[in-house]
């Protein structure tokens, strides 16, 4: 098979080749690290000692996972126009307080270690924090 | 009929996909790893046989298309882009090609009217749901790099803020989600509601339009609606990025149906129409200067004729031509 305009061709192969292999190329064989939330805080060893070492969300774990940006946002509207803070549980059954600050972040002080956690492994960039002030993180010591 | 069959078929993969994303870790397996690497693969290897496919077909000679004046002598004025006689003019009118779809923009509307007056429209919409289709399509398959990065780059993060800056619900919408899903309706309906495209469409081109359809349906219900273990998908994804592929136990059946829809596209694409994503930079009528009066281009199978030249002639014919008194070259 005789090929026409080798350079030309051979080079839009390359290029083609290049784009569509890229991800490989960068990635290089190496394992990635998985993201690993910590569910450890102070507040939240504390919780689970007052309810027989039971740690629990205002919904289950997998629920949460999935959904936690659908409910924070039916919060807000709740919160904001309709001025109602109470939140009953569809789990537990309990009433929590809707609230970011005073509520989320409350238990789940580790804003780096939980919520960036995986946000920053799937480049999702929520925009809490566009009016909400980050709650202040002790820096770790490092030993 | 065409367009039913194409749809059957499209639910069939739909049905393969959610039933295998839905058996045991074996078929998950088969689904989430054997699936996207062999189509990949196929994907990769077939495109560029199929470019050398091309290239081995010979073009000896320019084939001007007639849309703008030819270079031809100084005072005439050549149209550099439409008709371009360097190198240069080429890359410009390629590039509008590529990127703005110059050719279809010429796309007309031809009526006959009344008393048998013929009349011709402007006919914009192809054009314009083509241009909305291949970007939004392209947009998101560079948004989904971040599924297959494993420190996601600044530009990655740039058009997904741009593309979702409405901050429509959470997780939010993406705008090219909603302008893909519609271009592709609208290229459908145009395909059934006209009846002169109806005539000439084929299972080949239905079949695109419904694969492609599905494969953003199913992402459109995973992002916003049925959720997945997205956390999970990057884990399958930066596996098999590293070639050492894990499923995860936690990702739904509609993941497996994304990527089996996914992995049919890939494996289908390089012997079907959509293959001009290749095939355009490989257009003689678009990738040639046309240089046909400066140069002589040679056809490279001529083989040698015979010819009798005019002086042959004379020296065959001389005394009779004399004889009759015709004019001759040479006494």
């Amino acid at each position: 098979m005789k090929i026409y305009n080798k350079g030309l061709v051979f080079s839009l192969i390359l290029v083609f080749a290049a784009i569509a292999l890229f991800p490989f190329l960068v990635q290089g064989g190496r394992v990635a690290a998985k993201p690993d939330p910590k569910t450890d805080t102070p507040e939240i060893m504390q919780y689970a000692q007052e309810h027989g070492g039971k740690k629990e969300c205002v919904e289950s774990k997998e629920w949460m996972r999935g959904e936690h940006m659908q409910l924070l946002n039916q919060w807000r509207d709740s919160v904001v126009r309709d001025d109602n803070r109470g939140y009953i549980s569809n789990t537990n059954h309990q009433r929590w307080n809707m609230s970011l600050q005073n509520g989320c972040m409350k238990c789940h002080s580790n804003k780096k270690k939980f919520c960036d956690e995986c946000h920053n492994y799937l480049s999702v960039k929520p925009y809490c924090w566009d009016c909400h002030i980050q709650p202040a993180e002790k820096e770790e010591v490092k030993s | 009929m065409k367009a039913i069959v194409s749809f059957v078929a499209v639910l069939l993969l739909v049905a393969i996909g959610y039933m295998g994303g839905s058996a045991g870790s074996t078929s998950r397996f088969l689904f989430g790893v054997v699936a996207p690497y062999s189509a990949f693969a196929i994907f990769v290897v077939f495109m560029i046989v199929r470019i050398l496919k091309w290239a081995s077909s010979p073009v000896p000679f320019r084939i001007p298309t007639t849309a703008g004046q030819q270079k031809t002598l100084p005072w005439i004025k050549d149209s550099k882009i439409e008709n371009p006689s360097s190198v240069f003019g080429v890359v410009i009118r390629m590039a509008l090609e590529v990127l703005v779809f110059r050719s279809l923009f010429r796309n007309l509307k031809t009526q006959l009217h009344e008393g048998g007056r013929l009349a011709y429209g402007e006919a914009k919409w192809l054009w314009m749901a083509g241009l909305a289709f291949h970007y939004s399509f392209a947009i998101i398959l560079f948004r989904h790099l971040r599924f297959f990065l494993e420190k996601v780059p600044y530009p990655i993060q740039l058009v997904e803020s741009l593309d979702s800056f409405l901050q429509i619900g959470a997780p939010l919408l993406y705008l090219t989600d909603v302008a893909l899903l519609g271009a592709v309706t609208y290229l459908f309906i145009r395909r059934v509601a006209l009846p002169q495209v109806k005539y000439i469409s084929l299972i080949a081109d239905y079949f695109p339009l419904f694969l492609i359809f599905a494969i953003g349906a199913t992402g459109v219900l995973m992002r916003y609606f049925t959720k997945t273990d997205i956390v999970g998908v990057k884990t399958l994804a930066m596996g098999l990025i590293s070639f050492n592929p894990a499923v995860p136990e936690t990702i739904g059946a509609m993941f497996y149906t994304h990527v089996f829809l996914l992995s049919v596209l890939f494996a289908y694409f390089p012997f079907s129409k959509l293959v001009h994503m290749g095939g355009v930079f490989m257009s003689p009528t678009r990738n040639m200067a046309n240089t046909s009066r400066e140069k002589r281009h040679i056809n490279p199978w001529n083989y040698p004729v015979h010819v009798h030249t005019y002086e042959e002639y004379e020296n065959d014919f001389r005394d009779k031509m004399k004889e009759a008194g015709l004019p001759v070259e040479k006494e």
